[in-house]
């Protein structure tokens, strides 16, 4: 017999082992089904979900879904377990569990000191079982402070990110988006350029184009240029003006090396920024983007349901002690997210198992065209969000990325997000917004003709080309 | 010039002529104003809307014949949109019925096609009703011209790239080229890409492909893609392969003589 069976409602449902049991118990998406991992039915999905509640917590411990032989991520995760931390739970199962991360008695020092000991697959598998009003309740409750030059997820502040892409990285053009950005009191998080090329002498400019920048007006800002991490290693060795080290990673061995990278080469580049010794108030040097169906997609998922294979990836996140996490949630298409529903589900989830595991998350809110999925659909995601102590979105141009050809979030939505439920820019930025004249001591936008950063507008126009 | 003498919101307007992102569009409070808000939801709307356009197969089939050639029409084993958009891997094989339609057209005496030209629907029927037929009758023209033996062209309703290699292998043709819509973006919903592959037969990757992308009205002329695939065509046949492999040398040299000027 099945180690894991169910009946209900007069039939017997089966699942073979714990990894099959967690894709059943997954709430419905496209790339489950693209993967032929997803349950059949709502009641089989429901009957694998009344299985997982039963699981013990330990059972994670002693059964890798992806074996500690094959997989570096898995040896990462078990090798570096914190069983001190895990003890207030070890006698928990799954629905136990859930039931103890909602009692008023779990508060965020709990849940802070809970953290080194919730591996990846603990955090997926309750989630598996919650609402997305659980999600948000508990991540809520979670505190993750990280810092460099500024202060990020403090009770009360909400970050963002300037992504001011280019289709050929022209500096101006770039320039006038982070500009753009700044006069709305975005970039708190970071100022973040995905380039169009690779190329070393590209990202080096780039780089010191912001770092020119931000000297000039004393900007307490981070800039990261989100090139594969070997360039940047090298941009280090010529000197150049590296903040946060970024790199994309995934939650299996054989999808980081899909995206030509290993846990050695991130150990490496974070010892490279590290030696930088940049950061004013902390040393979090590196920045990760994930997303859910990368693993599928790099087909190095080892049968394993692609938010398993997400929470995985935070495990390697936070190894490194990076300063911001972001899931990129809907960017991957419509087999892995097919609508609006999907998108905002998966949202919550790398959220709260993000934050459960102590990773600093953000959020990239976004979707393409061919997905089921519009602005109205980041808006109520964004609330969400917002709510659920996400720690900072993109601030994309007008949410329109002309050169990842994609839709995310805008300065306007940072400022809605902010105005609407009453959160505020991180403390070290805020003071230089108002010393700025960008915003007024109570928040709101100065008008426009006040900035004295328009200054830097004049500049850039009398700038020989 | 400077902020002294420039009113402050043109100063910042100013900013516009840098990039095309969407930047210096103002605000009602913290929001958008009504004229960037709508200008957004009508650049999604156009590619919302050009992903899920009826394909007018049949239409193009008929526009296709233009070229002297035979046209089929096939399906893919996506049924539906819906279906196509969620799994991608139904789009990149035939229908069974499709799959059984096809070997009747390979060439009587036993030999091979010098090439066939695939048109699919993609992720934009608008790019494919638009622009297809007159890049496929150039270039049809032109390998006919050079002497080919080309296959009946084969126009598939929700195709991916790849299934081009199922229909090359069962037409038996020595390479593939298929003319297919591009994923819409906000700025362009009717870009038509086209993808080359030598020995088409299915397992075939990505790196053995060429491409050719953004061919529309503001893009790529269909004259300029028809020389850049011919050019293509003609070395996988000299060469017997595609992908990495096949470098554009005639692009590469242009490019080095506009850097030099």
């Amino acid at each position: 017999m099945a180690p894991y069976t169910r009946t209900l409602g007069g039939r017997t449902y089966q699942f073979d082992d714990l990894k099959t049991l967690m894709a059943k118990a997954t709430p419905e998406r496209s790339g489950d089904q693209l993967a032929g991992l997803a349950a059949e039915s709502a009641e089989e999905r429901v009957a694998a979900q009344l299985c997982l509640a039963d699981v013990p917590l330990t059972t994670f411990l002693e059964e890798p879904l992806i074996p500690y032989e094959d997989d570096e991520v898995t040896r990462l995760i078990l090798d570096t377990h914190d069983r001190a931390a895990f003890a207030p739970v070890s006698s928990l199962t799954v629905g136990a569990f859930r039931e103890w991360l909602l009692s008023y008695a779990t508060d965020d020092t709990a849940l802070a000191a809970l953290a080194p000991g919730i591996t990846p697959e603990m955090a997926a598998a309750v989630s598996k079982i919650m609402r997305n009003q659980d999600l948000v309740a508990i991540s809520r409750k979670c505190r993750v402070v990280t810092r460099f030059r500024t202060t990020i997820g403090l009770p009360g502040r909400f970050s963002s990110r300037i992504q001011p892409n280019h289709p050929t990285d022209d500096p101006r053009g770039i320039a006038a988006s982070i500009l753009d950005g700044l006069l709305h009191g975005c970039g708190d998080a970071v100022i973040g350029i995905n380039p169009a090329t690779d190329s070393p002498q590209a990202v080096i400019a780039l780089l010191e184009l912001i770092d020119d920048l931000r000297q000039r007006y004393a900007i307490p800002v981070q800039s990261s240029l989100l090139a594969h991490v070997t360039t940047q290693i090298t941009a280090i060795e010529r000197h150049a003006p590296v903040d946060l080290v970024f790199q994309s990673i995934a939650g299996t061995e054989a999808a980081n090396r899909s995206f030509g990278i290993d846990l050695a080469l991130l150990r490496e580049a974070r010892a490279a920024a590290l030696a930088l010794g940049r950061g004013t108030i902390g040393d979090n040097v590196m920045y990760f983007e994930t997303g859910q169906g990368s693993a599928l997609s790099a087909n190095a998922h080892h049968g394993v349901d692609q938010q398993t294979c997400e929470a995985r990836a935070y495990a390697v996140a936070r190894h490194f002690e990076p300063l911001l996490v972001n899931t990129v949630v809907g960017f991957i298409g419509p087999e892995y997210l097919y609508d609006g529903k999907q998108i905002i589900r998966a949202a919550l989830e790398d959220l709260f198992c993000g934050r459960l595991m102590g990773v600093p998350m953000g959020c990239d809110a976004c979707y393409t065209n061919h997905a089921e999925a519009d602005q109205n659909d980041m808006d109520n995601l964004l609330v969400l969000l917002g709510v659920a102590g996400c720690a900072y979105i993109m601030g994309v141009p007008g949410a329109d990325d002309v050169m990842l050809n994609y839709q995310s979030t805008s300065y306007h939505d940072v400022r809605f997000v902010q105005t609407t439920l009453g959160l505020r820019p991180a403390p070290e930025f805020e003071a230089w917004l108002i010393a700025m004249g960008i915003i007024e001591p109570d928040g709101r936008l100065a008008p426009r003709e006040q900035p004295r950063l328009l200054r830097e507008v004049a500049r850039l126009a009398s700038a020989r080309v | 010039m400077s902020d002294e003498t420039l009113p402050s919101a043109d100063l910042w307007q100013g900013l516009r002529r840098y990039t095309n992102a969407r930047i210096a569009l103002g605000r009602a409070g913290d929001s958008l104003p009504t004229a960037a808000q709508l200008a957004f939801q009508y650049d999604h709307a156009r590619a919302r809307d050009a992903v899920h356009l009826p394909f007018d197969a049949a239409g193009v089939a008929a526009a296709a014949a233009a070229t002297d050639l035979p046209v089929l029409i096939v399906h893919s084993a996506a049924p539906d949109r819906s279906t196509y958009l969620k799994r991608p891997d139904l789009g990149r094989r035939l229908s069974e019925a499709s799959r059984a339609a096809l070997p009747p057209h390979a060439p009587a005496d036993g030999d091979a096609y010098d090439a066939v030209l695939v048109i699919a629907d993609g992720l934009s029927a608008l790019a494919v009703h638009r622009h297809a037929v007159p890049l496929a009758t150039r270039v049809a023209g032109a390998l006919q011209g050079l002497g080919w033996r080309l296959a009946p062209i084969v126009v598939v309703h929700q195709g991916r790239v790849a299934i081009a290699d199922e229909i090359g292998s069962l037409l038996r043709a020595r390479q593939a080229a298929i003319l297919i819509g591009e994923r819409p973006g906000l700025s362009v919903a009717d870009s038509l890409g086209v993808y080359l592959t030598y020995d088409p037969r299915p397992g075939r990757t990505d790196a053995e492909r060429n491409c050719i992308s953004n061919i529309h009205a503001r893009g790529q002329s269909y004259d300029a893609a028809a020389q850049t695939l011919i050019y293509l065509m003609s070395e996988a046949r000299r060469l017997k392969l595609s992908g990495v492999a096949l470098k554009d040398e005639r692009a590469e040299r242009d490019g080095a003589a506009a850097l030099l000027d």
